[in-house]
C-alpha cells in the first residue's frame, strides 16, 4: 500500500508536469490550426474576430479563475477591471496614434498602460475590500464594477454614454491576442506551481490555519487580485481594439457573470477547464447572438443559468457525492481496467482487482473531509467546573 | 421636502425587499441573489392576473401566492441540495437562479416594458405638499410588517426556532428543530414580502421589465448591509436611508448621473468602517 502510494505520487507528479504543458499545447495547437489556415487560405474577418474574442475570453476566464478557483473568493467585478483597462488603454492609444505611426507598438503600449492601470485599481479596491470575505466581498466587487461603469459613462472625456471611439486594429489582432494568452498562462501556471501558489491554495482551504502557518493573507490576496485585474485590463484593451466604440453597457454585471459561467463550467481551479469552457461558450455565444434576435436572445442567459446551476449542483451537492464518485474519471478507468483485464490471464485480473481495491481505498480516503471543522473541536470552552462535572459520572460508573 | 417624502416611499420599498434579504441571510446564511427577481415575477403575476380578472386585490393575492410558491420551489430545487456545501457554491447557484428567472420572464413576456396601472389612490395634501396615498400605504405597511415580523420571531414558537437556527444550525437540529422546514418557511416569508414589494413598486413605477428586480434587489441588499444584515429593524433603517439618499442624489443635477455610484460607494464605505452595519451584531470568528 505504501509503495503504491509512493508510486501514485510520482505518477501524479508526472501528471502535473503533463498538465502543465498540456495547456500550452492545447492553446498552441488551436492557434496554429487557425494560423496556418489563415496563412494558406486566408480567414474571413468574422472568423478572426471570433478568434480574438476567444482569446480575450480565455484571458478573462483564467484570470478570474485565479480569484475564484485558487483564492476561493468570489469576484463579481471582473468586467469592471476590464472596463478600466479598455477605457484607459484605448484612450492612451487614441493619443499615441498621433505620435507613433506603428499601430503594433501603440497596441503594446496601450496594453501595458491598460493592464497597469487596471492592476492599480485592483490594488486600490483590493486593499480595503479584501478584509471582507465571501458574500460581502462578492457584493463589494459587484458594487465596484457598477461604480466604475457609471463613472466612465458620465465622463465626457471618455465619450460619455455613446462610448469611446477607438481605432480598430487589423485582422492580425488575433495573433497578438493569442500571444497574450500564452503570457497569461505562463504567469498564472508558474504562480500556481510556485511556493506562492501553494500559499494561495492554503488560504483557500483554510484561511485561519494558513494564517497560523505564517502565511501573509492580505499580501497574497492582494497579489492575486492585482494580477487578475491586470490581465482583465489587458483583455479590455484587446476588446477595445476589436470593437468600436468602447461602450459602458458591455461591461455590465452581466458580463462579469458571463466570465463566471466560463470559470464554473470549466471547473473552479482548473486552467484547462477555463480554456475549454471559454472557447466553447464564446463560440456558442457568437453563434447565438447571430442566430437569435429580439427576445429569443434571452435563451443565451437561460443556457448560462442552467449551466451555472447544474454544474454547481453536480460538483458540490453533498447528496450526489456517491454518484459523483461512480462517474469520476478514476472510477471509470478502474472499470475499464476491470473490463479488459477480465479477458486476460488471471494474474492481470488480480492486479486489476488490487487496483480497484486501491482505488476504492483512495476514494475512501478522499471522503475524509479535508476541512476539519475546527469550530467543533476547539470552540468548546474547557472550564474546570465542567470537566469535573463531566468526570463525575465516569468515576461513579467505575466505582 | 417632497424629495424627502419621495425618498421615504422608495425607502419603504427598499426596506420591504431588504427585509426578505435579511431574513434569508440571517437564517439560511446565504445571499439570495434571486430575491430581486422574485419581485419581478411578482410584478408579472400582478400584470397577468390584472389583465385576466381586472381585480387589483385578486392580482395582489395571486402575486403573493405565486411568489411564495416560487420561493419555496427555488429553495427546494436549487438551494437545499447544497446545504453544507461551500458558501461560494451556494452564491453561484443563487446567481444562476436569478438569471434563470430573468430569462424565463423575457422568453414569456418579452424584453420591452409592459405598462400597468394598479388603481391609484390619489393624493392628500399636508402642509401644502401633496403626498400620494400609495406612498403612505407603503410606509405604513412597512412598519406593520416589520412589527409583525419582529413579534413573530420573538414571540411564537416557530419564530424562536428560526432564531435558534440562525444562531447555531446544528444545535437547533439537536434540540428538535426541523431545520429544513424552518429554512423553507423563511424563504416563503421572504418571497411573500417580495410580492408586497412588487405591488408597491408597480404603484410607483407603473411598468415591468424582466430586469426590473435586479437593481432594486442589489440596492436592497446594500440597504440590508448598511442596516446590519440579519437585523429586521436594521433592514428597515437601511432601506429608508438608501431611499432618501437616492432621491436626494437624483434631485441634485450634478450628482444625478452618479446616483448608483454614490449608493455603492456608501456600501463599500460601510463595509469597511463597520462591516456589521448600523444595527448588526458582531459575529466573532471562532477557531
Amino acid at each position: 500500500m505504501v509503495i503504491k502510494m509512493a508510486n501514485s505520487k510520482t505518477s501524479e507528479k508526472k501528471n502535473n508536469h503533463l498538465k502543465y504543458y498540456f495547456n500550452y499545447l492545447l492553446v498552441g495547437v488551436f492557434f496554429l490550426i487557425f494560423f496556418i489556415l489563415d496563412m494558406t487560405m486566408g480567414l474571413r474577418t468574422s472568423t478572426t474576430q471570433l478568434l480574438t474574442k476567444i482569446a480575450y475570453s480565455i484571458i478573462l476566464a483564467t484570470s478570474l479563475n485565479m480569484i475564484v478557483g485558487f483564492l476561493g473568493e468570489l469576484s463579481l467585478g471582473h468586467a469592471g477591471f476590464m472596463c478600466v483597462g479598455a477605457y484607459i488603454g484605448c484612450f492612451c492609444a487614441n493619443f499615441l496614434h498621433t505620435v507613433i505611426p506603428s499601430p503594433l507598438i501603440v497596441l503594446i503600449i496601450a496594453m501595458m498602460i491598460g493592464g497597469l492601470v487596471a492592476a492599480l485599481f485592483g490594488f486600490l479596491i483590493g486593499l480595503p475590500t479584501l478584509r471582507l470575505k465571501g458574500d460581502y466581498l462578492a457584493i463589494a466587487t459587484l458594487a465596484f464594477g457598477e461604480i466604475v461603469r457609471t463613472i466612465f459613462k458620465n465622463l465626457s472625456a471618455f465619450g460619455g454614454a455613446q462610448g469611446l471611439p477607438t481605432k480598430r486594429y487589423d485582422k492580425s489582432l488575433y495573433i497578438i491576442a493569442f500571444l497574450i494568452v500564452f503570457i497569461t498562462l505562463f504567469v498564472i501556471q508558474n504562480l500556481k506551481r510556485s511556493k506562492h501558489g501553494r500559499a494561495i491554495e492554503a488560504i483557500r482551504d483554510n484561511e485561519i490555519a494558513a494564517r497560523a502557518m505564517g502565511i501573509n493573507i492580505t499580501y497574497y490576496k492582494l497579489i492575486v487580485f492585482i494580477i487578475a485585474a491586470g490581465f482583465a485590463g489587458i483583455a479590455g484593451v484587446i476588446y477595445g481594439h476589436l470593437v468600436t466604440p468602447v461602450a459602458n453597457t458591455f461591461f455590465s454585471f452581466n458580463y462579469s457573470i458571463e466570465i463566471l459561467v466560463m470559470v464554473v463550467l470549466g471547473g473552479m481551479g482548473s486552467i484547462t477547464g477555463s480554456i475549454i469552457a471559454s472557447t466553447l461558450l464564446t463560440f456558442i455565444n457568437v453563434q447565438l447572438t447571430t442566430q437569435l434576435s429580439g427576445d429569443m436572445a434571452a435563451l443565451k442567459y437561460l443556457i448560462y443559468a442552467l449551466i451555472l446551476i447544474a454544474m454547481v449542483l453536480w460538483n458540490n451537492a453533498p447528496a450526489l457525492s456517491n454518484v459523483r464518485e461512480k462517474v469520476s474519471l478514476h472510477h471509470l478507468l478502474a472499470w475499464f481496467n476491470g473490463k479488459f483485464s477480465s479477458k486476460k490471464p488471471e494474474k492481470d485480473s488480480q492486479t486489476a482487482v488490487e487496483n480497484a481495491v486501491y482505488l476504492k481505498e483512495e476514494a475512501d480516503w478522499k471522503k475524509i473531509p479535508t476541512k476539519i471543522p475546527m469550530d467543533s473541536i476547539l470552540s468548546t470552552d474547557i472550564k474546570p467546573d465542567r470537566t469535573t462535572e463531566a468526570d463525575k459520572p465516569e468515576k461513579s460508573s467505575k466505582q | 421636502m417632497s424629495t424627502l417624502i419621495n425618498g421615504l416611499c422608495l425607502g419603504g420599498i427598499f426596506a420591504l425587499i431588504a427585509l426578505g434579504y435579511t431574513m434569508v441571510y440571517g437564517i439560511a446564511k446565504m445571499l439570495n441573489f434571486a430575491h430581486g427577481d422574485i419581485i419581478m415575477i411578482g410584478a408579472y403575476a400582478i400584470i397577468t392576473t390584472l389583465s385576466l380578472s381586472g381585480n387589483t386585490i385578486a392580482a395582489i393575492i395571486a402575486a403573493i401566492i405565486i411568489c411564495t410558491v416560487l420561493g419555496i420551489l427555488t429553495e427546494r430545487l436549487a438551494y437545499r441540495p447544497l446545504r453544507g456545501a461551500s458558501p461560494l457554491a451556494v452564491l453561484i447557484t443563487a446567481i444562476g437562479v436569478s438569471y434563470l428567472l430573468q430569462s424565463i420572464a423575457q422568453l414569456i413576456y418579452g424584453a420591452q416594458s409592459i405598462p400597468v396601472s394598479i388603481g391609484s389612490f390619489g393624493a392628500v395634501s399636508v402642509f401644502g405638499l401633496s403626498i400620494p396615498i400609495s406612498s403612505l400605504i407603503t410606509l405604513a405597511l412597512c412598519v406593520i410588517i416589520m412589527t409583525a415580523l419582529t413579534l413573530f420571531i420573538t414571540k411564537t414558537k416557530v419564530g424562536i426556532a428560526m432564531l435558534a437556527v440562525s444562531e447555531d444550525r446544528a444545535a437547533a437540529q439537536l434540540m428538535g428543530v426541523n431545520v429544513n422546514m424552518i429554512i423553507t418557511l423563511t424563504f416563503a416569508i421572504g418571497s411573500a414580502l417580495a410580492a408586497f414589494a412588487s405591488t408597491f413598486y408597480l404603484m410607483q413605477i407603473p411598468s415591468a421589465t424582466p430586469t426590473l428586480g435586479s437593481m432594486p434587489g442589489i440596492k436592497a441588499f446594500t440597504a440590508s448591509v448598511i442596516g446590519g444584515i440579519g437585523s429586521i429593524p436594521g433592514a428597515m433603517i437601511g432601506g429608508i436611508l438608501l431611499g432618501i439618499i437616492e432621491k436626494f442624489a437624483l434631485s441634485i443635477p450634478a450628482l444625478a448621473p452618479y446616483t448608483t455610484a454614490i449608493e455603492f460607494s456608501l456600501l463599500i464605505i460601510i463595509l469597511l468602517v463597520k462591516p456589521t452595519g448600523i444595527l448588526g451584531k458582531k459575529r466573532r470568528e471562532k477557531v
